[in-house]
């Protein structure tokens, strides 16, 4: 069986916030699914399956059920890190097309710059999980574990700073255009490279921005959204992965949109050059750059050539990416990424994009998001929508 | 710029993983090895994630390998080498390279076993350039 055209994107919101000093998470969490709820012109009586991730407080789902008044039938609390809301759109439809859900919520939200947090540079000690005795000791952090993927994959492939740099650039290029954004100031490739170096060979400018925040997604049934006065954005394909360290073999330079890539297209029908848009999780360039290679956007080895000169850029390049600025440049909200990569490609597919960016005739998009470390293990989804 | 002391904060050894820390005491680095298909796995376990079976062992690694990958953490006080060592037994695992200038560190570069303290704890496997 087969989720292909049997669920539709109804409603969008990113939270306008930046940084949230006088909201608190729930109220983040709410804010945005009254905002989708209010652009799919959908309410929340309306909504009988939800879905939310490790950003939710207190006990996640049921937390916010409660804080909102939700009454449900579906709930899933899938936590893939920043890749979660990607395979929540997956499993609304999947829980749609079996009829256990007519309407789902997806929200996501947080606060890690009103609270101080060491996004970057603090090692993230993980409890009790059987990894911990033997990585926390030696100063894992985010930004050195996908340096460690940007440093192989220059020493197997070639792949040079300036050749990552062309991914921030061609963000900035979008973000300048982008009202909300944290980063509205365009940049050029000596920018990047000349920016200081955080962890080899990730400068300040490989990075995306920390931000608060947060976001929603409104996923309903054909039915339903053929009765709403809104563009309509079918889902095509779905695939999802996980890929970790596979018992001491570890592989840095690729990810795993090796398998949900390919696994989205198939159940679309399509390939890479179907597509018209882009968004790529963008944690860091390095993930931009080897998940368009896992994609199949170009071969494996290749992503530096193909992101460089601008290729990514909205009218002049190949493949526009990331109009809304991108994590890069826009928002990461959460430190999570995946649910502003869909708003984004919804807002291309109907057209609402800024006019500066907006891709003409965009009728296909793919959403991709990477959440938890391509250093050790993360989960990988990919989704392929299109403008009915 | 030559390694400094950075705290490493210390492992918290399971039942599971008892004797890997013990051995760690004595200066030992050990790897997993599945008894049904044979194959070596890190960080060890007791149930083999390349096969399943619950027949595993310890084996003795020799404490020699290649740099797979690192990155040089400059934006803390202390800088130092997150990195990947592939050891002569086909495992990577996570680690640090120590006792080096860590901008002369190279991915394949050979490295040998050195074990380091950590606070209140069992010493910890790190790895430092051969011939040094």
């Amino acid at each position: 069986m087969t989720i292909k055209g049997k669920a539709y994107i109804a409603g969008v919101f990113e939270h306008p916030t930046r940084k949230a000093d006088d909201k608190s998470l729930a109220q983040l969490h709410a804010e945005s699914a009254r905002g989708a709820l209010a652009d799919a012109g959908l309410s929340r009586e309306d909504v009988d399956g939800y879905f939310c991730a490790g950003d939710a407080p207190g006990l996640g789902g049921l937390s916010m059920a409660d804080y909102m008044g939700l009454k449900l039938r579906h709930i899933d609390t899938t936590e893939t890190g920043g890749s979660s809301y990607c395979i929540h759109v997956s499993h609304a439809a999947q829980a749609i097309a079996a009829g256990k859900c007519n309407v789902a919520l997806i929200t996501l939200a947080g606060r890690p710059r009103a609270e101080g947090m060491a996004t970057g540079t603090a090692p993230r000690n993980y409890g009790t999980a059987p990894d911990v005795a033997f990585e926390f000791p030696y100063g894992p952090t985010v930004v050195n574990q996908y340096a460690m993927a940007a440093m192989r994959h220059m020493h197997q492939y070639g792949t040079t700073s300036a050749q990552l740099a062309w991914i921030k650039v061609a963000a900035s290029h979008h973000a300048q255009h982008n009202p909300h954004a944290l980063l509205r100031e365009v940049v050029t490739v000596d920018d990047v490279v000349n920016s200081p170096m955080i962890s080899d060979p990730l400068h300040r400018l490989d990075c995306c921005v920390i931000t608060d925040g947060g976001g929603a997604i409104v996923v309903t049934k054909p039915e339903i959204a053929k009765s709403l006065r809104r563009p309509r954005v079918k889902l095509l394909g779905a695939g999802e992965a996980v890929k970790h360290q596979m018992g001491g073999q570890v592989d840095l330079t690729y990810t795993g949109a090796t398998w949900s890539g390919p696994a989205a297209f198939a159940e679309a029908g399509l390939t890479p050059a179907d597509v018209r848009y882009v968004s790529i999780y963008d944690s860091f360039t390095v993930t931009v750059l080897i998940t368009l290679e896992d994609l199949g956007f170009c071969a494996k080895g290749q992503g530096g050539k193909f992101v460089s000169d601008g290729n990514l850029i909205s009218g002049t390049g190949k493949l526009p990416f990331n109009t809304d600025g991108g994590g890069l440049c826009n928002n990461h909200p959460a430190n999570r990424g995946g649910l502003t990569k869909v708003v984004e490609a919804v807002r291309q597919l109907r057209g609402e994009a800024h006019p500066k960016v907006q891709v003409k005739d965009c009728g296909v998009a793919l959403a991709h998001g990477t959440g938890g470390s391509l250093g050790t293990r993360h989960g990988s989804a990919t989704l392929i929508m299109e403008r009915e | 710029m030559a390694t400094q002391e950075r705290k490493i904060p210390a492992p918290d050894p399971s039942p599971e993983t008892r004797p890997f820390w013990e051995a760690a005491a004595g200066g030992r680095l050990l790897v997993g090895k599945c008894k049904t298909c044979g194959k070596p796995h890190y960080y060890p376990r007791a149930l083999c994630p390349v096969c399943g079976s619950d027949a595993t062992e310890w084996v003795e690694a020799t404490g020699r390998g290649t740099v797979y990958s690192y990155s040089v953490m400059r934006r803390l006080p202390v800088p130092y080498a997150l990195a990947y060592v592939t050891l002569d037994e086909g495992v990577t695992m996570m680690t640090n390279i120590v006792d080096c200038d860590l901008d002369a560190i190279r991915i394949g570069q050979r490295v040998r076993l050195v074990f380091k303290p950590t606070e209140g704890g069992p010493p910890v496997p790190m790895f430092t350039p051969e011939g040094s």
